[in-house]
This record gives C-alpha cells, sequence and structure tokens, in this order.
C-alpha cells in the first residue's frame, strides 16, 4: 500500500469545493431564460379529477403556461414503470396500475401532480400554482396495508383487487410446517417494520433544456443512476431517443435510494421545456419532499422459529404484507422479494426457511428501495426474533446465536443465496471486547444508583450488496443488467482519467477510485480525475446503490487498468527490448526485473501517444474500456451492540455505547468506510428511535410532512460510534471487496430494540421506541 | 410565501404609526416563527413593521433583584446575561433551550411571548415569575397576557416594549423536548417568590396553552421540595394529546417535569 | 421590489428584490454564491447557516430587507487568501462531510461556535450546539471530531499569538 494507494485513509479530492461553497448541485444550476415550474398537487389522498380551471391561473404575473395530463398524455409521454416482474404464486403477473406524471383522471395520495404551472420566477409559478382551481369528486381512502387487503375497502386500481399487487413465495412451505410441528420450541413474534422518509439534505430537483434547433434535451437532475433515468426516459416515457437526451446528475446531495427513481417531476420540466420553449427548473421543498419522494420499509409480518432441543433453529416461517403505495415504483417490487426473502437466513444454518409476501397498494406515497431495501426489513425481523427465543429459552443471546451460525463456506441458504466467504464469530468476538459485555452487569447496577434503567442489545446482521449477477436478476425478473461500466483514458503526459457509472453523492468516489490508479500505477491521486454522472461523457452505467459502487463499480475499473497496463507492459518491454513478462512496475516507474533498465510512467504513456515507436501492429494511444458483471452477490457481514439508558419517569432513551464490527471484506479508504459506517447506525437509529410516517387513517393526510414533526436525527440524539473491521475478503471480485453502503442501517435498529426492550424488560414495543411509547410500553408491563 | 412590503421603523412611535397605516399589517421581531408560517403561506401580512432596530426595545437591566428586559432582547443575549444569571438562573437556562443557537440569536422574548405558542418556552417564565408585560400603552400582568393558542391581551397594533419581574427567592426550568421540533412537549417554571409565594407554570402540555397548576403550587407552598410532586393529581382533561404523547404521557411529564424543575431550583 | 443594500463577503452589494425575498435566494440567485443551501422549510436543517454581524443565524428565515445594511459572511467568504479556514481543513482532515450539501452551514455554525465557546469546546456542548444543523450522511461523529479539533487548534493560535 502506497501512501494513496488501496488500503490508505486519504483525505477526499472533492472536499474543497464543498467546504469552500464550490459544489454544484442541480439546484444551483441557471441557464439564460430559466424559468421555474411549481406543481399543482392534490390536496385529497384519493380523488376523481373534474375540470381544471387555470384561466386565472394564466392571466398572473409572469405565467408562461398552465399545463396539466390530458396535454402531456396527448404528448404520448408514457407511464412511470415499475422495472422488476414478480409473479404471484399462481403464475400470475403483478398488477400493475397506470402511473401517470401528471394525473388525469384519478389522483391517489395527497401530492399527486396534476398540473404545472412554468413562470419566471419561482415565487410567481408558486402564487399561479396556487390560483389553479381543480374540482375533485372526493373518494374514500386506505392507507394501512393490513386494512387495504380486507374486504370493503377502498379499490386504488381496477387492475388489482382488494389492492393486492402480488402474493408471492420462497423457500419450502411443507417441509418448514414439518419442522415447526416437530419442533421443541417455537418463538412467534409479530413485528412492524415503521414507514420512513429517506431525507437527503438536498431536496430533489431538475432542470429540463429543451433545444429546438438541434432538437435536443438536456436535463439536470438529482439522481443516482443518470444513465438509467435517460434509458427509461427515453424507452418507456417516450420524452426523446437516447441520442437526443442528455441526462447530467451534478453534485448530488445524498440518496439513500430516494434519488434511484425517476419521478414524475423531471419528465414534466423536459416535457414543459418543449412545450414552452423555455428552460424549466423545478426544485423540490422540504414538504413536497415528504409528500413524493419514495418512502422506505412499512412491512407488517409475523413469523415463527422453531429450535430443536439443543437450540438450533430448525425453520422459520414469515408472513409479510408490504405497503407499496399508491403506485409500483421503479424497483419497489424487487425490495420486499429478492431484497428480502433471500436474506431471511442471516448468519445462520437454517435447514428450512417459507417465507410469502403479500404486496399491497394504498393511498399513500410509493414506497421503495431506502438504504438497505429490504435487507434491514429482514434483519430487524430475525435479529429481534432470536434475541427474544434467546429470552424464552433462557440462553444468553450470545450462546444462542453461536450455536447456530454458518461456519463453513461456500454456504447454500434455502432461500436462493450462496454465501462465499465470511468469519462471523470474529465479528462478534471483536464486538463483544469492544463493548466489555462481560462488565454489562456492573453498569447496569450503577445506573440503577441513579434511577436509570440500562440494557443491552446486539444484532448479527448480513446482508446481500454488490447487486448483481446480470443473468440472475434476469431469471428473478429484473427488467435490467446489474453490471458497470469503466472507461480508463491515460493522458499522453501520464495523467489519467477515469470514466464511470457509477455515480458519487457522498461515497468520495473521485478519491477511492483514484486510489485504485495510484496503486497500480503511482501515480499521484491528483493526477487521477474521476468522470461521472454525465451521459455524454460515459457512455453507460447502471449507477449507485445496494453497496454496488465498490464491488462492481472498481471491479469494472480493475478490469480497465487490467488492459491498460498489459498495453503499457508491452510498450515498455519493447521500448527497453525486453521480454513482456520481465516488466515489472514500482512506484510510478516500469522496470525490467533483475536489470538497471526502467522507464517512469510518463515515457511510456508518451510513447502510446507519439506512436513513435511501438509494437509491429500495435494502435497508438491508451485507452481502455470495460464491463464489469459480478459472479455472485457480495455478503458483508457484523455485530453491532448497543447499550442504553433509558429513564423510566420520561421513558427517554440514549445510547450510552453502540460498537459496530463490521466485515466488509478488503478496504479501500478506511476513513471513508468509517464515514458510511457512522452515517448508517444514524440513520438505523434514527428508524428505532425517532422516525416514522403517519398518514391519517382516514383522510390520507401527511401527518408527519416537516421537521417539526418527522424526528430526524440531530447530533445530540446521538453518541460517538465505536468502529472495527475483521477482513474476510470477497472471493467473487477481484479487489476482494464486499460494500459498506448499508450496513449500519441494516444492523442497527434490532440492536437498540433488544437494548431497550433488555432495559424496560417487556417485548411489546415497535419502532420508533419515542419517549412515550416506552414510557406506556413499560407502565403497560408493570401493571 | 405571498407577496409583502417590508417597513423597518427606527422608533416605536414610527413603529405604530406604520403599523397604523394598513390592517393587514403585522409586527417583525426576529422573525423566527413570522417568516417561517408567511414561508408556508399560513399568514400573509401585507405589510411588516421591523422592530429590530427599535433601540428602545434593546437591553436588560437588573437593580437590585428587579428585573427589566426589553422585547428585542434576543434569547441569546438572556442565556448568557451575568446580571440575570445573578439573580434568576432559571431564566438563562430557560432561554438557553429555547430553538437552537442560531434561532436564539435573531428570535425575542417580545416576539415569543406575543405570538404565544402553546409549546414555546418564555410564556412559562413569564407566568411562574409573575411578570409585567410592558406595552406602548399599558401594563399587563402575566396572568392576564396569555389567553389562549396564539392568543394574547395584546390590542391591534400594540407593541410589546419589556418584561419586567421580581426574582424569585428560587426558580427552576425543566422542559421535555419534542423530539422532532425540539419545541416544548412539556415544559415546567416553578418559582418561589421571597414572600413564600410558589408559581408552577406549565407549557407545551396544555391544550389551551400555558397554564399554572393549582394542585402542584399548593403543594410546593406547603414544602418545597421535589418529593411532594408524586402526590399531585395532574388532571388529563385539559392535556393535548398528538403524534409525539397523548394526554396521559403529558399528564406524567409535567408532574416529572416539575419535580425536576423544583430539584434544580 | 426595493433596493437591498449590503456587505457581503467584504463587499458592498446592492439588488433589486421583491420584500418577500429571502435572504438565502438573494445571496444564492441575486449574488449568485450558491454554496449557501436550502433544505427545509421550517428554518430546522441548517443548511442555510451565514453570519449576520457576526453571529451565525438562518439565511432562510431572514427576509432580505431586514439584513440591508449589516455585513453578512458566506461560506464563500470563509478562506483566506485560498488557505481554507481552520474550520474547514479540519472537516476535510476528519471526513466531517460526505455529500457536503448541509457542509456550508455546518462549517458556519461550527465557526461561530467556536467563536462563542473557545478552545473549551467538550463533545456535548458540541453536540447540544449542533441542534441546528441536520447531517444525513455523517451521523455527526466526525463533524463532532472536526469541530473539537479545530477548536484546539484555533485555541493553540490564538495562544501562540498572545
Amino acid at each position: 500500500m502506497g501512501v494513496e494507494g488501496i488500503g490508505a485513509r486519504v483525505t477526499r479530492k472533492e472536499d474543497k469545493r464543498f467546504l469552500t461553497g464550490k459544489g454544484r448541485y442541480t439546484d444551483d444550476m441557471t441557464v439564460p431564460g430559466m424559468c421555474f415550474a411549481a406543481f399543482v398537487r392534490s390536496p385529497h389522498a384519493h380523488a376523481r379529477i373534474g375540470n381544471i380551471d387555470a384561466t386565472a391561473a394564466g392571466e398572473m404575473p409572469g405565467v408562461i403556461a398552465v399545463l396539466n395530463g390530458r396535454q402531456m398524455l396527448d404528448d404520448g409521454i408514457g407511464n412511470l414503470i415499475c422495472g422488476w416482474m414478480i409473479h404471484s404464486k399462481d403464475g400470475s403477473p403483478m398488477k400493475m396500475g397506470a402511473w401517470r406524471p401528471l394525473a388525469h383522471e384519478t389522483v391517489r395520495y395527497v401530492g399527486d401532480a396534476v398540473a404545472v404551472v412554468v413562470a419566471e420566477s419561482m415565487a410567481e409559478a408558486r402564487d399561479a400554482a396556487e390560483a389553479v382551481i381543480v374540482d375533485y369528486e372526493e373518494l374514500p381512502a386506505v392507507t394501512d396495508a393490513v386494512t387495504a387487503l380486507a374486504d370493503g375497502q377502498p379499490q386504488l386500481h381496477p387492475e388489482a383487487p382488494n389492492n393486492l399487487i402480488f402474493d408471492w413465495d420462497i423457500g419450502d412451505a411443507a417441509a418448514t410446517d414439518a419442522a415447526i410441528a416437530a419442533a421443541a420450541h417455537v418463538t412467534q413474534m409479530r413485528i412492524v417494520n415503521n414507514r420512513l422518509a429517506p431525507n437527503p439534505m438536498e431536496p430533489r430537483a431538475a432542470l429540463g433544456i429543451y433545444d429546438a434547433a438541434d432538437d435536443h434535451y438536456t436535463c439536470y437532475t438529482t439522481s443516482q443512476n443518470p444513465h438509467v433515468a435517460r434509458l427509461v426516459m427515453s424507452a418507456f416515457y417516450n420524452v426523446a431517443p437516447e441520442n437526443k437526451l442528455r441526462v447530467i446528475a451534478p453534485d448530488v446531495g445524498g440518496g439513500f435510494g430516494s434519488k434511484i427513481y425517476i419521478y414524475p417531476e423531471e419528465i414534466t420540466c423536459l416535457w414543459a421545456s418543449r412545450r414552452t420553449g423555455v428552460p424549466v427548473k423545478w426544485t423540490s421543498d422540504r414538504t413536497e419532499a415528504f409528500l413524493t419522494d419514495a418512502h422506505g420499509r412499512d412491512h407488517v409480518s409475523t413469523v415463527k422459529m422453531a429450535f430443536d432441543a439443543s437450540h438450533r433453529i430448525t425453520a422459520l416461517k414469515v408472513d409479510t404484507i408490504a405497503n407499496l403505495g399508491a403506485y409500483m415504483s421503479l424497483f419497489s417490487s424487487a425490495v420486499p422479494t429478492y431484497l428480502y426473502a433471500t436474506l431471511l437466513s442471516g448468519q445462520y444454518d437454517i435447514p428450512a426457511i417459507h417465507a410469502n409476501v403479500r404486496t399491497v397498494y394504498t393511498n399513500t406515497v410509493p414506497v421503495d428501495a431506502y438504504r438497505g431495501a429490504g435487507r434491514p426489513e429482514a434483519t430487524y425481523l430475525l435479529e429481534r426474533t432470536v434475541e427474544t427465543a434467546a429470552r424464552e429459552l433462557g440462553l444468553s443471546p450470545v450462546e444462542l446465536r453461536r450455536i447456530n451460525f454458518i461456519r463453513s463456506f461456500p454456504h447454500q441458504t434455502p432461500v436462493i443465496m450462496n454465501y462465499d466467504a465470511g468469519d462471523y464469530d470474529a465479528s462478534l468476538a471483536a464486538a463483544l471486547q469492544a463493548a466489555d459485555w462481560d462488565g454489562f452487569p456492573a453498569r447496569k447496577a450503577e445506573a440503577a444508583s441513579r434511577g436509570l434503567k440500562r440494557g443491552i442489545g446486539m444484532s448479527c446482521y448480513i446482508e446481500a450488496c454488490g447487486i448483481a449477477p446480470s443473468a440472475a436478476v434476469g431469471s428473478l425478473g429484473a427488467g435490467v443488467g446489474l453490471w458497470e461500466s469503466a472507461e480508463v483514458r491515460v493522458n499522453a503526459v501520464g495523467t489519467v482519467e477515469i470514466l464511470t457509472g457509477s455515480h458519487s453523492h457522498g461515497q468520495g468516489h473521485e478519491t477511492t477510485f483514484a486510489q485504485l490508479v495510484a496503486d497500480r500505477f503511482g501515480v499521484p491521486i491528483d493526477s487521477v480525475s474521476v468522470v461521472h454522472g454525465d451521459t455524454d461523457k460515459v457512455q453507460m452505467g447502471m449507477g449507485t446503490y445496494g453497496s454496488r459502487s465498490g464491488a462492481v463499480g472498481m471491479s469494472a475499473v480493475v478490469k480497465a487498468l487490467d488492459k491498460v497496463e498489459a498495453k503499457a507492459r508491452k510498450i515498455a518491454a519493447h521500448l527497453m527490448e525486453a521480454d513482456e513478462s520481465d516488466i515489472v512496475i514500482e512506484n510510478g516507474t516500469l522496470k525490467v526485473a533483475g536489470t538497471d533498465k526502467s522507464l517512469p510512467w510518463f515515457q511510456v504513456t508518451l510513447a502510446a501517444y507519439t506512436g513513435h515507436n511501438l509494437p509491429p501492429g500495435m494502435e497508438p494511444g491508451l485507452k481502455e474500456g470495460a464491463f464489469y458483471d459480478p459472479s455472485n452477490f457480495t455478503f458483508p457481514a457484523g455485530c453491532y451492540i448497543c447499550e442504553v439508558e433509558v429513564d423510566p419517569e420520561t421513558g427517554k432513551t440514549e445510547i450510552v455505547q453502540f460498537v459496530a464490527a463490521d466485515d466488509f471484506g478488503n478496504i479501500i479508504n478506511p476513513m471513508i468506510v468509517e464515514g458510511q459506517v457512522h452515517g448508517g447506525i444514524a440513520q438505523g437509529i434514527g428508524q428505532a428511535l425517532l422516525e416514522g410516517v403517519h398518514y391519517d387513517p382516514q383522510t390520507g393526510q401527511l401527518l408527519t410532512a416537516s421537521y417539526m414533526d418527522y424526528a430526524m436525527p440531530r447530533a445530540d440524539d446521538l453518541p460517538s460510534f465505536q468502529v472495527s473491521h475483521q477482513v474476510t475478503p470477497c472471493p467473487g471480485n477481484p479487489l476482494g471487496i464486499k460494500g459498506c453502503g448499508e450496513a449500519g442501517a441494516i444492523g442497527s435498529p434490532p440492536a437498540l430494540m433488544n437494548a431497550i426492550t433488555d432495559a424496560i424488560g417487556t417485548n411489546a414495543l415497535d419502532m420508533p421506541a419515542t419517549p412515550a411509547r416506552v414510557w406506556a410500553a413499560a407502565r403497560a408491563a408493570a401493571n | 410565501m405571498y407577496e409583502t412590503t417590508y417597513h423597518r421603523a427606527s422608533s416605536l412611535a414610527e413603529a405604530v404609526r406604520l403599523r397604523a397605516d394598513s390592517d393587514e399589517a403585522k409586527y417583525l421581531a426576529g422573525g423566527m416563527t413570522l417568516i417561517p408560517t408567511m414561508k408556508q403561506r399560513l399568514a400573509a401580512p401585507s405589510e411588516l413593521v421591523d422592530l429590530r432596530h427599535i433601540a428602545e426595545l434593546r437591553g436588560i437591566a437588573v437593580k437590585g433583584r428587579r428585573v427589566r428586559i426589553g422585547a428585542g432582547t434576543p434569547h441569546n443575549e438572556v442565556a448568557t446575561s451575568a446580571a440575570i444569571s445573578a439573580v434568576c438562573p432559571a431564566l438563562c437556562h430557560l432561554a438557553a433551550l429555547i430553538g437552537d443557537p442560531l434561532v436564539r440569536h435573531m428570535g425575542t422574548l417580545g416576539g415569543s411571548i406575543a405570538n404565544n405558542d402553546p409549546a414555546a418556552d418564555y410564556p412559562a417564565a413569564m407566568l411562574g415569575l409573575d411578570a409585567t408585560i410592558i406595552t406602548d400603552r399599558r401594563e399587563i400582568p402575566a396572568g392576564d397576557f396569555f389567553t389562549g393558542l396564539f392568543e394574547t391581551a395584546l390590542e391591534d397594533g400594540e407593541i410589546v416594549v419589556a418584561a419586567t419581574f421580581e426574582a424569585p427567592a428560587r426558580a427552576g426550568y425543566s422542559k421535555f423536548a419534542n423530539p422532532a421540533s425540539r419545541f416544548a412537549m412539556t415544559g415546567v417554571f416553578a418559582a418561589q417568590a421571597a414572600d413564600g409565594t410558589v408559581r408552577v407554570a406549565v407549557t407545551g402540555a396544555g391544550a389551551n396553552g400555558v397554564f399554572r397548576h393549582a394542585g402542584l403550587e399548593a403543594a410546593l407552598t406547603r414544602n418545597w421540595s421535589p418529593d411532594v410532586v408524586s402526590d399531585v393529581a395532574v388532571e388529563t382533561g385539559d392535556l393535548l394529546s398528538d403524534l409525539h404523547g397523548n394526554a396521559d404521557y403529558r399528564a406524567n411529564l409535567v408532574k416529572v417535569m416539575a419535580k425536576r424543575a423544583v430539584a434544580t431550583a | 421590489m426595493a433596493k437591498v443594500t449590503m456587505t457581503v463577503n467584504g463587499r458592498k452589494v446592492a439588488k433589486e428584490c421583491e420584500d418577500r425575498t429571502l435572504l438565502v435566494h438573494f445571496i444564492r440567485e441575486n449574488l449568485g454564491l450558491t454554496g449557501t443551501h436550502v433544505g427545509c422549510d421550517t428554518s430546522q436543517c441548517g443548511a442555510c447557516v451565514v453570519h449576520m454581524d457576526g453571529k451565525a443565524v438562518k439565511s432562510c428565515s431572514i427576509l432580505a430587507a431586514q439584513a440591508a445594511g449589516s455585513e453578512i459572511l458566506t461560506i464563500e467568504g470563509l478562506a483566506a487568501n485560498g488557505e481554507l479556514h481552520p474550520v474547514q481543513a479540519a472537516f476535510r482532515q476528519n471526513h466531517g462531510l460526505q455529500c457536503g450539501f448541509c457542509t456550508p452551514g455546518m462549517v458556519m455554525t461550527a465557526v461561530d461556535m467556536i467563536n462563542r465557546y473557545g478552545a473549551v469546546l467538550d463533545e456535548k456542548t458540541v453536540r447540544e450546539n449542533l441542534e441546528g444543523n441536520i447531517c444525513r450522511c455523517t451521523g455527526y461523529h466526525n463533524i463532532v471530531k472536526a469541530i473539537l479539533a479545530a477548536a484546539t487548534e484555533m485555541g493553540a493560535a490564538r495562544q501562540a499569538a498572545e
């Protein structure tokens, strides 16, 4: 490892621009003649749209146009799609109701857009949007998925009777039922995974620019995957063919999944720009973000976990109802199925698993992947259940987990996944030591002397990252392949540009991707530029989500670097009249092994471009591209231990210690990996302690539509974290890396809930464990 | 935000005159509530009269145990005032819990009490300290000033100039913050005056805004001790129930915060 | 429309804007200084923090007209002569930022905090004083570390100068 190579704690190249206010986010973009869009949104959760009267609005100052959904339909703009086909148990395809970017017949959630105003200023656009008069015929609404499945409830889409989108299962039902019937002990729970709003700090934004002279569109957008956005807008929404549509995702202020999807607003801005002839920019405010950004989680499950007399888990049976909201968002169907049920084996050797999942339409904003996407739901269900079982069986939670750990690899689970490598004992041991597990009883006694209830809880999580082998996901219903692309362009003077289809919105790719080059060729990272986020510069890519940028995106870079290196070696061997196999690269110099002959990197690269003296038949230049398609998922795993003190008088929980021991395989930049873990844990703690989306069950109004009512984790809600890494390299990719972006959000909620329930002595508590809920649960248990 | 016209007043008289020009005008103090409310289009004053540059509204004066705080004094100045801290540290503690450090740089005493948000901190202090609210027209006892949710005894165009009170023998404030907004879910200001009179004012919990709790006052008058609080009954009938906690929970918080306020006094 | 005059990052500026224009929009749109951000509507996230007459304030909750005549310092004015301010440098050194969107407000709040407390800051005080700034990426761990490091460094520098 060099000072800037693989494994080095390199400070980030991108930081200076962010720290000096020179970041360039979508809302910072300004082009001549730019106008502003404001959407007219439904105030009702469910209604039929009658007349839309824009007469008064159209005459207001600065207004360029007021456009509606019928006009959009007439212009041939297509429906929004869900890109992952799931079939129900009976073989029928999922029931996908039509989702129009601008609704023209029915609105199905509060915030559903029905029209857009384009005006010369943002304030004028908003003034006029308020003046658009829409006649609504209100319909009854349903917001809760369990209720929505019952007979006699409001129906959202004619395609989906009883609001059921699909009824899917995985695993062996008969074997699972038989094992449960024969079990020495069965632990049963009802588990609710609370609905969350992703809340990247940068609200979504889009700037659509139509150039009539060239019949060409440009879209600046807050996207995690601009190429997928272009593909979908082109192929399904009929905005423009790909060669006439450039999508740019410049600096993006966090995503956490919510910026994967292609939303109505960016399509509308492009279409409105063509309609009006002016560039059209839209920037969400926070309330709009709460109303319209895809939410996460929202599962209700029942679980049975069976044990034999020696406390080995013999079976797991899960029944889950997942709320997908009013429409099927881009990857919504994959989240509660292949990203969830396939992880239900956790770190345990479980011979029989069966999971049934029903997904449901409700009058709420669509639900899709949010940091972890399915895996937090699986981990929460499993780790709450294992902890509860340990309490019921009178075993230490450590002991029960150790009895059931998987210890030989590869390990085939009963739910598709084939774990390639891991050492669950190592992370558990590291976490126990860091947390001083054995010293807990003394700390609990000390806390009791201060009138506080101290509790400890753990979770041993596994996740599947590096999504994903294209053929495998294709066979499971994915509409796209999940490879990644890279191009390495070496300039004549030896500086390097890396073009990647991954997208950085906080992950630090401009630094870590450059470290790969520094490691390989000894080039300072300052001489390496990382180009991403622009479909005109990078040909194609699948983007950043599912902790895939390292395992898949960097692997593509490695493949391209391999090709560059091979050519550079040939050139060096030719120039130094040596055998290619004798060339070694050390600290930026190509040497002939066993001699004093050497050439600095830049002389080799210069030779590639002068072309004066290249091996016979070799093309000039030094630029290589690669597509990398992973051979398997990767399986990060770890152990989290959380210790809390609960104030019994108020129900307030203070996290007094949080330990994370993670195995991410090899690590490129520990500083950045630790940052990812910190952020993930904070979001997991947020889910467990603070955050929850609430709709009024009668009216369907969003009750948590601002930070006044949706509790975001703040600095004084959180402790500092103790983070460590154990390394079992991933055998499936050239760098041996597994991915680290989501682990914190996956592993932390059950650890925290196990700790709080340990502290208050009752298990009857759902997330978020707000002070009021904890106080009520403890009081109910005491009575 | 709807369109509005901004005026800056440099004296009380000018402010009153500017305000009188329009029915739809509003005074603007620190703006920490009014501007966000206008941004959400929940308020639409045609004119704003900015009071922040009126020298008469600024400043803290402590004479003996008599404290006078100008209405335009930002929370941060109260929180860090050595003069107030010497006679009534509970008020500094309370001011340091309002909003966040950035809000405390702008938000003012006058703005807070004139708005009378049912979850604001200052109304509890004014009531608990038996303060007198001085306006450009008269003096109003705090007990008469807060009249309901976002309602006060202020007449149209009347400006809060200052609040004044006799520092109590002891006082404490304990606040349980709403996990989302950080406004008071329940805040209790408890004070014992030099003559032994006890006042206990509760903010955040009441369905009708800030209120005094007779039961707590009676118990603490008999014995100023945190131990007596647990025997006091707090009725749930007039307490708020919302997403963040029902009336039972708030009733519990009233007692717990009262106990802690007395303990820290 | 009114003409609003103020001093921004040491430069006197005068621009026409509507009375309802917020200071943050005046800075971003009228002055083109887009480092100051808007992350919420309820004056809670702190992405918009600037210094007005030496004190950290939320520019999303102040009208440009209210700020007329005052001295404004934005994130763009913090680094002097191309050298990062010690707080900026500490954020970089301690990886106190990821997506960068909350960062300008965080840095401006941190500078104000250190101005008020000096080098005596401890972790609890830092966390309490970050109440008005929300970050979704870092879990605050490295932000807290960065502010403590900067406070120490600035305290040491101040001592050396005395």
